[in-house]
């Protein structure tokens, strides 16, 4: 097994293209032939757009009370029933959809984008940097977080709010929040994949040819580590929507009256037995997010790996 | 290797100290006191909170009581609970054998499933049982642990009325009874935080060994002529094992720091609700405590994943 | 009915010439509750002290009741009543200790300690006010089988206003001196004439702990104590074991001074979890026989008791959710400090919009969909025990006559919607503790005032820092950092003296008291402050209580304090659980009497 010879991605790609099919079109080409990642990409371009649209068209506030129609299971005046409150659910979901999917993004993109970052310059740089990098990573992975939250809501919610005003303030720092407590993961698995991989012939190779350190970061070994980073991104997503609902239950998200995906299933998980459409909703948004969101990871993993199998 | 497993120790001694550091000043400058109970008690005048606030230590300045705790801690004293009066080695100790019994269970659950199944769908991508793992490991990850203890309850307890929902510590039974009652009593948590744990892995395993199946050195050994299941097992994994050491490494002290919602929902005496309650109450010495010996763990199993590293890949080098 | 009217009646039947019946009767003809009317004969030493306060106990013999299952969703850390910050800790403590008498629900006084209750007739309470005596109950001996002396009490008292003990219950006794008369009476002297007598020794923070146990740690080392954990008292049932934050757990004292008590051989209180599953655990499968402080909303609890297996009991106690609109600026910073005294609020000086604010929050549907029986609508902020009770205030709900009023205030709206005059627009951050119901009404009220052309900005806290007296946070419920604000207070005694001192003028909260003024609000009144003066040296009960009443009047009438809803306790049980419950006590306050009907 050690002296195996394993081959560079990139290396048989560029071998292989001998009718030069620019490698973005290429990754496209096998793309299209998953065909549960394509229909997770219309599923969830059907999602967003509900969220970002929907609003519009159904028209129905989402702080409408109606006592008359409390906990009411579907219908055609509510397709997803009514809260306690008689709160119409379907435009909850519309406009909780975008506070959510726009937060599991986001919050996604921090963590990803500095756990990579850590763990590329931890696994390259070895030594010191290393060592230091690494304290900041069990600093983080030590930190009791609920204490830490209220110290950052306290010390700079007001000042945030005061800049950017109380939404995107609030939005900012949920991201930052969530996004500054997983990046963690992330970083020690691209640093492990990095001590493995800088130490491989086609890397040898590459650093022999010349190419310059960063070079051999971005074009040999990160793409390489990119593996499990995919299905952290994924998982991170789903856990970033439900860690904005359990930050709105501390009272430190948004406001109590904003309907996000998370803050409805935690809402109704005490009439899950009497009203179960209320938590089916917006659990289903979740899951279907998460679900179409693996899939077309699965399907980036495939389009951009040429020795991958291809779902027929 | 001795000599970098030294080195590695030395090194954790600074760091536990600056980890300490930063883990009190946070603490100390989070917001809220203990005594949020007196407030709302008209009968309890608002100086006797102000001369409990005092008593506590609670007015000196940070450093101070910083370089207390830490002296008190080089000495072994772990520092009393300000909201239970009670030695906080005390508190953890009494807590530690649930914790590790439910929350072990749970994890090694998790890894005994995620494992063999992850390999599994890695070999045979896209097939039936690989949909059909991966559509629940979505599952697993996509719904909050307050939402499926919730519906195991609901199921298992209420609905059907086999398993009990609220943890007993204590058990008046001996005997093959003993072990039943606690056995049936946690189930639920397991499954719960099994599942949850179980469902990230089962996907990090599969996506780490489809990683490797297809490299050149596999193919030479299938090539070869080994057995497929040889093949799977000497070459595969252990090359698919770096992320998963990982992975296993970062959930270990979890073992130790319990989970918090799960034992809420259960009611189990573990560390996690030692903690949150502590964290609620804003009761120092208890958070410190406990989130000390956490970092000591991480820090520990992350070491042991860097040494275990060198041993599934000897290429890799310790400098 | 004029007071003297009252007096006379209440003489005759002191006299004899007037049945209890028929004063009970003229009193309802005149819009006197029943209660009400009994209380005023309770109170002027008419009637049998807790006669008729606790029911029957019905089991003829002590023990054979099996296990008695409690669940709390807090888990109690500590079982030494002196350090019991909460009910759930005074609750566990109460398990083991017993007070010289407990607060019945319908708040009068029923001997546990001592031998009977102290009072004109007996000679224990003194004419001038300045003492009271308590005869203890003799034969009672803690469970080590040592007596229960005077001793004991008098090192109560010594042990709790000992600054180095730092105990939570130092507020009860550090103002008084206690005196041992003989081996079994103690006096207790206060430095002025006071109506409020019955505070030291009495209900939850009264619990006596042994001296014999705690006499060498009663002062900085009174936590190194064993006995904080071993728990040695004089009640039904004797220690066994306890785990800090999870369960407590006791068995049958055969040595009980009540005859036939207690029912139960063996108690468990297990903590922790959430108030929902809790119901689920007593209602929908009985596994557990009682569950403490439903903090549910009553569409579920309904629900739950659906099942048949258990029910849910409300009692009514002084509890209290209520809406305070800041007297005081809390945009404007002096000295370092919002909500200063000295400023006013630019929107809520007006009268007109204080009373918008009061007509725009629909009572009948937080009662009616979010606390059910556990919030009734009020329009008073003193409730209870019910002879305090006003029954001059009314509330309505109408969006039509709050923009009535705010239009001929002059306060016109701008062009999105939201009312304004003189720059002063009605935008108002609301803020309250994380709590599921207070949510909801924080929506309901938004609405409402939506339509009304007033915008409310909604802000949760979590409680660990809203309750928190943190001098630093902005956010504690004390510093009101916010225009409006809304939680319950409770009422811990059948006496209000505690309950009404919020609203005085020196008790503002403030950054000169490091914002521990009970006056939270900050509203001041002259008028009030007088008031409250002359109730501390009323000795006359009638006359005291007609001052309570006016101070309600005052501090409602000013629309600064909206009261929502009363808070009375609600918990659940088994049906075959006989429990005696009180609002003015603890849960556990008469745990000897509870018993199992089969």
């Amino acid at each position: 097994m050690a002296g195996s010879i394993p081959a560079s991605a990139t290396a048989s790609a560029a071998a292989a293209a001998a009718p030069r099919v620019g490698p973005w079109r290429e990754a496209w080409r096998r793309f299209r032939k998953h065909r549960l990642a394509v229909a997770s990409l219309v599923i969830l371009s059907t999602l967003v757009l509900a969220v970002l649209v929907g609003p519009f068209v159904w028209q129905v506030p989402i702080d409408e009370i109606d006592f008359t129609a409390r906990l009411q299971g579907p219908s055609w005046a509510h397709p997803m029933g009514t809260d306690d409150l008689g709160q119409d659910l379907l435009a909850r979901v519309l406009y909780g959809g975008r506070i959510s999917l726009a937060v599991g993004f986001a919050a996604m993109t921090v963590a990803i984008l500095v756990g990579v970052l850590v763990g590329a310059v931890a696994g390259m740089a070895g030594g010191r940097i290393d060592a230091a990098l690494m304290w900041l990573t069990d600093l983080f992975l030590s930190l009791p977080q609920l204490p830490l939250l209220l110290l950052i809501i306290y010390l700079f919610r007001d000042a945030l709010t005061k800049v950017v005003g109380p939404e995107l303030g609030v939005f900012i720092l949920i991201v930052i929040i969530i996004g500054g407590f997983n990046w963690m993961q992330v970083a020690r698995l691209v640093r492990a994949q990095f001590f493995s991989l800088r130490e491989k012939e086609f890397v040898e190779a590459a650093r022999a040819l010349g190419a310059s350190r960063l070079r051999l970061v971005l074009r040999h070994i990160l793409p390489n580590a990119m593996g499990p980073v995919i299905v952290a991104a994924t998982i991170d997503i789903a856990a970033a929507i439900i860690a904005e609902s359990t930050l709105s239950f501390l009272g430190l998200g948004f406001p109590p009256d904003v309907p996000t995906w998370g803050r409805l299933l935690f809402d109704a998980k005490d009439n899950l037995d009497f009203a179960p459409h209320w938590a089916i909703f917006p659990g289903a948004m979740i899951f279907l997010t998460v679900l179409s969101i693996n899939f077309i990871g699965d399907g980036l993993r495939d389009a951009f790996d040429p020795r991958r199998v291809i779902a027929s | 290797m001795t000599q970098y497993l030294i080195r590695r120790l030395l090194i954790a001694i600074p760091s536990l100290l600056g980890i300490s550091v930063v883990l009190f000043t946070v603490l100390a400058l989070a917001p809220g006191d203990p005594f949020e109970e007196l407030a709302t008690n008209p009968a309890i005048p608002p100086d006797v909170r102000a001369n409990l606030r005092a008593s506590l230590g609670l007015d000196d300045p940070v450093y101070q009581r910083y370089l207390n705790w830490l002296f008190a801690m080089l000495r072994g004293e772990w520092g009393y609970s300000f909201v239970s009066r009670v030695n906080v080695d005390q508190l953890i100790l009494q807590r530690l054998p649930t914790t590790i019994i439910v929350i072990g269970a749970a994890q090694l659950l998790a890894l005994c499933v995620a494992l063999p199944v992850g390999v599994y769908a890695a070999t045979r991508p896209y097939s039936l049982f690989d949909k059909v793992a991966n559509t629940l490991a979505f599952v697993g990850f996509s719904l909050p642990t307050f939402f499926t203890g919730l519906l195991l309850i609901l199921l298992f307890s209420i609905t059907l009325d086999w398993l009990p929902f609220v943890y007993r510590a204590q058990i008046d039974a001996t005997g093959w009874r003993w072990w039943w009652e606690h056995i049936r009593q946690s189930i639920m948590p397991v499954m719960v935080l099994g599942l949850f744990q179980g469902a990230a892995l089962v996907r990090f395993v599969r996506s780490a060994v489809l990683d490797v199946i297809r490299l050149d050195h596999v193919t030479t050994a299938r090539a070869k002529g080994l057995p497929e299941r040889a093949v799977t097992l000497k070459h595969v994994v252990r090359n698919a094992m770096i992320p998963v050491v990982t992975l296993v490494a970062l959930q270990m002290p979890i073992v130790f720091g319990g989970a918090i919602v799960t034992e809420q929902i259960f009611r189990i005496p573990g560390i996690g609700s030692l903690l949150i309650t502590a964290i609620l109450a804003n009761d120092t010495p208890v958070i410190m405590a406990v989130t000390f010996v956490f970092a000591c763990l991480v820090i520990l199993f992350n070491l042991i994943a860097d040494v275990l590293y060198g041993w599934l890949d000897p290429r890799i080098s310790y400098r | 009915m004029t007071e003297d009217d009252l007096r006379g009646l209440i003489a005759r039947v002191k006299g004899g010439s007037l049945s209890r019946r028929g004063f009970v009767k003229r009193l309802a003809a005149v819009g006197f509750t029943a209660p009400m009317a009994t209380q005023l004969l309770a109170i002027a030493g008419a009637s049998p002290a807790g006669a008729q306060s606790v029911p029957a106990y019905r089991p003829t013999r002590r023990g054979g009741g099996g296990a008695l299952k409690v669940l709390y969703w807090q888990a109690a850390t500590l079982l030494n009543p002196h350090f019991a910050a909460g009910t759930t800790n005074q609750d566990a403590g109460r398990v083991f200790y017993e007070p010289l008498a407990g607060w019945a629900s319908d708040g009068t006084l029923v001997p546990i300690l001592a031998a009977e209750i102290p009072s004109r007739e007996n000679g224990g309470l003194a004419e001038d006010g300045r003492s009271v005596t308590w005869k203890l109950k003799r034969g009672v001996k803690w469970h080590d089988g040592q007596d229960f002396s005077a001793d004991d009490v008098v090192f109560n008292w010594e042990y709790a206003r000992n600054p180095g003990v730092a105990a939570v219950t130092s507020g009860s006794y550090r103002d008084v001196n206690v005196v041992k008369v003989d081996d079994h009476t103690v006096r207790i002297e206060f430095p002025q004439p006071t109506p409020f007598w019955a505070d030291a020794f009495v209900g939850g923070t009264g619990q006596i702990i042994p001296r014999h146990l705690f006499k060498d740690f009663a002062g900085a080392n009174s936590r190194d104590a064993p006995a904080n954990l071993r728990p040695v008292g004089t009640s039904a049932y004797r220690f066994v074991s306890f785990a800090p934050g999870d369960t407590l757990r006791a068995e049958l004292n055969p040595n009980y001074h009540m005859d036939n008590r207690p029912y139960f051989d063996t108690l468990e209180v297990k903590g922790g979890g959430d108030a929902v599953s809790a119901a689920r655990a007593v209602l929908q499968t009985g596994d557990y026989d009682y569950a403490w402080n439903m903090q549910v909303e009553d569409e579920i609890l309904k629900r739950l008791e659906a099942a048949g297996r258990g029910k849910v009991n409300i009692v009514e106690g002084g509890g209290i959710e209520f809406v305070q609109l800041n007297a005081t600026d809390p945009n404007r910073e002096i000295d370092g400090e919002r909500s200063h005294i000295s400023t006013q609020h630019p929107a809520f000086r007006d009268p007109a919009v204080r009373q918008a604010m009061a007509m725009l929050i629909d009572r009948n549907a937080l009662e009616q969909f979010i606390y059910g029986r556990g919030g009734p609508a009020t329009a008073n902020f003193l409730n209870n025990p019910p002879r305090f009770a006003s029954p001059n205030m009314r509330w309505e709900f109408s969006i039509q006559k709050a923009n009535e009023v705010l239009d001929a205030a002059g306060w016109a709206r701008g062009r999105d919607g939201i009312r304004a005059k003189d720059g002063v627009r009605l935008r108002f951050v609301y803020q309250t503790s994380v709590n599921a119901p207070r949510q909801r009404t924080q929506a309901i009220y938004k609405q409402a005032a939506q339509r009304a052309g007033i915008d409310l900005e909604l802000k949760s806290v979590t409680a660990s820092v809203f309750f928190s007296s943190d001098v630093a946070n902005p956010d504690t419920y004390t510093k009101l950092y916010a225009d409006m604000q809304m939680y319950t207070t409770t009422m811990p005694q059948a006496d209000p003296e505690r309950f009404m001192n919020q609203y005085v003028s020196w008790e503002v909260s403030a950054k000169a008291n490091n914002w521990q003024g009970r006056n939270i609000v900050r509203w001041r009144s002259e008028e009030y402050d007088r008031i409250f003066r002359e109730s501390q040296g009323e000795l006359d009960p009638v006359k005291r209580a007609a001052l309570f009443i006016r101070m309600n009047d005052l501090v409602v009438g000013s629309n600064h304090i909206i009261p929502l809803v009363r808070r009375p306790t609600v918990s659940a049980s088994l049906n075959n659980l006989r429990h005696v419950l009180s609002a003015w006590d603890l849960t556990m306050w008469y745990l000897n009497d509870w018993y199992r009907e089969t």
